[in-house]
């Protein structure tokens, strides 16, 4: 990433020395090894995917394993198939997306500055801290989905109870990065600051929320998924719309496709926003050094 | 080229008047509570005058409260008893006329070089171009002017503590706090930051305390040699390094003065680090 240029400029060996090989070509060598490796990682990919939908579907269709409670691959494609074009019974397949993904974003949104907030607020005073750290335990000891029938109760079936669950689902583990992010700034590097002129409002600003963002950024990844479970459970427990609605009526109808198919819909939902997540703390935390792993 | 050796804790008279003394430590103790909820004694009685424009360096066995010094100077720890004074007045708060080099590495990851040396005059509220026309020029004196755009990550040990450097010198300190700065660079990179900083500030006028336990670096750099004592630190002795500047630190270190200076501190320097290291070894911690 940042070798000098002239590290990389090789100079060629001199034409009468056969048996050295040259920079570029030890390079072009190297550069095909990496790439039949990252092929051959991509078959095996692909290949045990297809091994196990295959023996899944041999299984159901010779009565190995049974399709009323199991499913099969292909009647879970048949469902999110009938669900795109025919819709759901709840309605149009792309509307109870959108209404978890509102859910999950809205309580995701909520639950993020809270955790971030309070975590820099009890992180930056130790008699706050030493004060409200036993009722935070306490509450993050709390089965939080159980709160979802609290919510259902007092904030009805619509909206606002799934976000209720899914913020309470996200604080925490916002907060304790947070917090502990700003418990590790480097005790020099604030000093140093200090020196410099910064007042108590600038190191924090400057100093105390970019070190403990790579922590907050770590928590975001695990965070949504807690997001879209407190979104899904929320509308599992009583909603009118919904993906976790979905599940609830195929699970009443016996429905194993149906269930499944919801499933995978939300994988897809949750590895799509991680892709977006990823981006974006690459793009804010572009100073860090570049992984090893990301190197090769 | 003349040694004097100023036994026991007098304090050395400054040249100049009164006034002319920029950092003074009068008798001054600092206990501080150890984790376990034990007193414990860093500096007992000290007593360190340095006048304006003078270059004083503290030398130590390991652990003996020399940074201790240079805290208290700043005015991030206060003294127990006696009193601390830069420019004449007390120590209340932060100086705006300190400046600090510190050992660990102290830069922001997240800012670019640039906005490193800058972070100084940008928190003192000085305007957005001033301050990075201002941070390019000492960038470039310390001759980064390529690397302006770098993060701290891709620059070696060396580049770092330039930028270190220069990030200090654009507040343009009167008072000029090192502690062990070079102490984690190889020999070759130290030499040659040593140089760096002699050069610094010769054209800055600034009076420096330079904590070091590299007795060969205190005596090339300082006017003024403090020998600690083993904690609880007190001032065991105080030299004079007539040697004539500017100096250079390839070379000093072969001149026979410099090398008789010295064996000179060097023995008395040994009892305290024997001292040091005995009660280490005796107490376990």
């Amino acid at each position: 990433m940042t070798m000098p240029a002239h590290a990389l400029a090789a100079p060629s060996a001199p034409a009468t020395v056969r048996a050295v090989p040259t920079e570029a070509e030890i390079e072009a060598k190297a550069h095909a090894r990496l790439k039949a490796r990252r092929a051959l990682v991509l078959g095996l990919r692909i290949g045990i995917l297809f091994t196990m939908l295959a023996i899944w579907e041999v299984g159901a269709r010779i009565g190995f394993i049974d399709p009323f409670f199991f499913a099969s691959p292909s009647g879970i494609a048949e469902q999110i198939w009938v669900w795109v074009t025919e819709g759901t019974s709840q309605g149009p397949l792309w509307v109870q997306i959108l209404v978890t993904l509102e859910e999950t974003a809205i309580g995701f949104f909520i639950g993020v500055v809270g955790g971030v907030v309070c975590g820099i607020v009890l992180g930056r005073n130790k008699l706050l801290a030493d004060v409200f750290s036993i009722y935070i335990k306490i509450a993050n000891s709390i089965p939080r989905v159980v709160l979802g029938s609290i919510f259902i109760i007092s904030l009805g079936l619509g909206m606002p109870s799934k976000v209720a669950l899914a913020v309470v689902m996200v604080f925490f583990v916002v907060f304790a990065n947070a917090f502990q992010g700003v418990r590790e700034a480097d005790r020099a590097m604030i000093a140093n600051a200090q020196i410099l002129g910064a007042s108590p409002l600038q190191i924090t600003t400057s100093v105390i929320i970019p070190s403990a963002l790579s922590w907050i950024l770590a928590s975001l990844h695990v965070s949504f998924g807690f997001a879209l479970v407190g979104a899904v459970v929320g509308e599992f427990l009583g909603a009118k719309q919904g993906v976790g609605l979905l599940i609830a009526t195929a699970q009443g109808a016996f429905n194993a496709n149906g269930v499944f198919a919801a499933m995978i819909i939300l994988a897809v939902l949750a590895l799509a926003i991680e892709f977006v997540i990823t981006l974006v703390e690459n793009r804010l935390v572009k100073w860090r050094p570049v992984p090893f792993h990301e190197q090769n | 080229m003349s040694l004097q050796a100023v036994a026991g804790v007098r304090p050395p008279v400054a040249p100049g008047s009164l006034s002319s003394r920029a950092i003074e430590l009068d008798n001054v103790t600092r206990r501080f509570l150890t984790p376990d909820g034990k007193s414990m004694t860093a500096l007992r009685d000290f007593t360190m005058t340095v006048g304006c424009g003078e270059f004083a360096c503290v030398v130590g066995p390991t652990g003996c409260g020399k940074s201790t010094t240079l805290n208290l100077v700043t005015g991030l720890a206060k003294p127990s008893a006696g009193e601390v004074r830069v420019m004449g007045a007390p120590v209340s708060g932060i100086h705006k006329d300190v400046g600090f080099v510190f050992q660990a590495d102290a830069l922001f990851p997240w800012r670019s070089v640039l906005d490193n040396v800058a972070a100084g005059p940008l928190y003192r509220g000085i305007a957005k171009a001033q301050a990075y026309e201002k941070a390019r020029d000492w960038i470039a004196r310390v001759g980064l002017a390529r690397f302006e755009k770098h993060y701290p990550h891709q620059l070696s040990g060396g580049m770092r503590k330039r930028v270190a450097l220069a990030q200090t010198f654009i507040n343009e300190p009167k008072i000029l706090l090192m502690d062990e700065p070079f102490s984690a660079l190889d020999v070759q990179t130290r030499t040659n930051m040593q140089d760096e900083l002699l050069e610094l500030w010769s054209g800055s006028g600034a009076s420096v305390v330079f904590v070091t336990h590299d007795l060969e670096e205190a005596v090339a750099l300082a006017d003024k040699v403090y020998v600690l004592t083993a904690g609880p630190a007190t001032v065991k002795s105080v030299y004079h390094i007539d040697l004539p500047r500017p100096r250079v630190m390839q070379e000093i270190r072969y001149d026979a003065a410099f090398v008789e200076q010295c064996r000179t501190i060097w023995d008395d320097l040994r009892e305290e680090v024997q001292i040091g290291q005995q009660r280490t070894l005796d107490t376990g911690h």
